[in-house]
């Protein structure tokens, strides 16, 4: 694999946890970020994904419309694409609403039992019907299980992918 | 019989190994050091072969056989590990998570759970079976225990101790397919149950979160399976 240079965060529909698990490698950051740029992520204030990523990180399930496009775009502009965490990787918490579908979730969370209900509608995107795994919707490069991977977990994953290598996680970690 | 005549030889991975005429390839694979991933059976209750995961190769036979419920025989040549068996091993863990909701990092026996250990001893790190996501109920009737389908990989160990070993039959299977499910008497909430004598050998046999004590959850889950083979010797004692 050709040298990393650009690395991007993503956070689909997770808790953040795997990005707090990211910043729990502690002074291990610093090392990392000396041999590549943090182009696009939850922690740096660029918009729009560039068209030209080597690592992309992706944190949480395609829940919604907004995480559909999204993840479709940094798809084709990423190299190595990595399965951050079991929302990622298996829909996890986020996905537990594919149990019920979303009709039920909506009531029981914005009518029922509430003062004024309301299901929200403007400036929030539309829900899917069903909560998928990012690898059900694109190609993934890395899986990384773990609720949340451990930091060690995602440095040893960051560390391969910096020497060259496709870092397996197989007998390493696994969901919860 | 003498001694010798039950002693059969047979080859497992190539290495030539003896057992005794009425073991299993997985007991004599076990005693040579051999492993081989199980998740239905456990030391001290009759074998069923209801996993698959300890399916090998037999040389001759025409489909991979069950190394819990099949015998050793004379020239046998078994391989218990190979890139095409461990592609169905790991197919079929895959299709224990994607049968039932496993979502690991909510369950009451994370971190203390055969299922979990077996993705990491096979190398499963994401599942390509799509998941089907299946209703499927929780039974808190009973004072001091759970019974939560969600996690329950059907191996049945929660019949055989109760029946085996307590003698109470309280566990029992109902349906076939993705329908099956394990149930309490006649399919009555387990509080309900007038055979369950409260033992709790069920919770602690079971494999996963499916079964649990509700004031052992998260970190204090750990289970204790290991006990039964002592009380089936006394048992036995007992009887004889």
């Amino acid at each position: 694999m050709s040298e990393i240079k650009t690395l991007a965060t993503v956070w689909l529909d997770g808790c953040s946890g795997c990005h707090m698990s990211l910043l729990d490698m502690d002074e291990r950051l610093i090392e990392l970020s000396s041999q590549f740029t943090l182009v696009y992520s939850p922690l740096v204030d660029r918009k729009t994904f560039p068209d030209r990523v080597d690592v992309t990180l992706v944190e949480g399930a395609v829940a919604s419309e907004d995480d559909l496009k999204k993840i479709r775009k940094i798809r084709e502009h990423a190299r190595v694409l990595v399965s951050l965490g079991d929302c990622a990787l298996t829909g996890n918490v986020s996905a537990m609403r594919n149990m019920c579908g979303v009709q039920p979730v909506m009531l029981r969370v914005y009518e029922q039992n509430v003062l004024q209900p309301q299901v929200p509608t403007v400036g929030v995107p539309a829900l899917l019907d069903r909560v998928r795994p990012v690898h059900e919707v694109v190609p993934v490069d890395v899986f990384v299980p773990g609720c949340p991977p451990s930091a060690d977990t995602i440095y040893q994953v960051l560390s391969e992918l910096l020497a060259g290598k496709v870092p397996t996680l197989e007998g390493v970690a696994h969901f919860g | 019989m003498s001694a010798e005549a039950n002693v059969r030889t047979l080859t497992i991975n190539g290495e030539e190994i003896s057992a005794r005429s009425d073991q299993s390839i997985l007991d004599a694979a076990r005693e040579h050091n051999v492993e081989i991933p199980t998740l239905c059976h456990l030391e001290g209750l009759s074998e069923v072969g209801a996993c698959r995961l300890c399916l090998v190769e037999v040389k001759g036979a025409r489909r991979l056989l069950p190394a819990c419920v099949t015998q050793v025989a004379e020239g046998m040549e078994v391989t218990t590990h190979s890139p095409k068996i461990d592609r169905y091993r790991t197919m079929i863990l895959e299709m224990y998570f994607a049968e039932r909701n496993h979502v690991c990092s909510v369950c009451v026996a994370n971190g203390n759970c055969e299922l979990q250990d077996l993705s990491l001893q096979l190398g499963m790190t994401h599942v390509e079976i799509p998941y089907q996501y299946p209703q499927l109920p929780v039974d808190a009737s009973h004072p001091r225990f759970t019974v939560d389908h969600n996690r329950c990989v059907l191996c049945t160990r929660c019949v055989r101790v109760c029946s085996e070993i307590e003698g109470a039959n309280t566990w029992g299977v109902m349906g076939r397919g993705a329908d099956c499910v394990v149930i309490t008497d006649l399919k009555q909430p387990w509080g309900d149950s007038e055979t369950c004598t409260s033992c709790g050998k069920c919770v602690q046999v079971c494999p996963t979160g499916a079964l649990f004590e509700k004031t052992s959850v998260g970190s204090k889950t750990r289970k204790h399976p290991e006990f039964l083979p002592y009380l089936r010797i006394m048992r036995e004692g007992e009887q004889g």
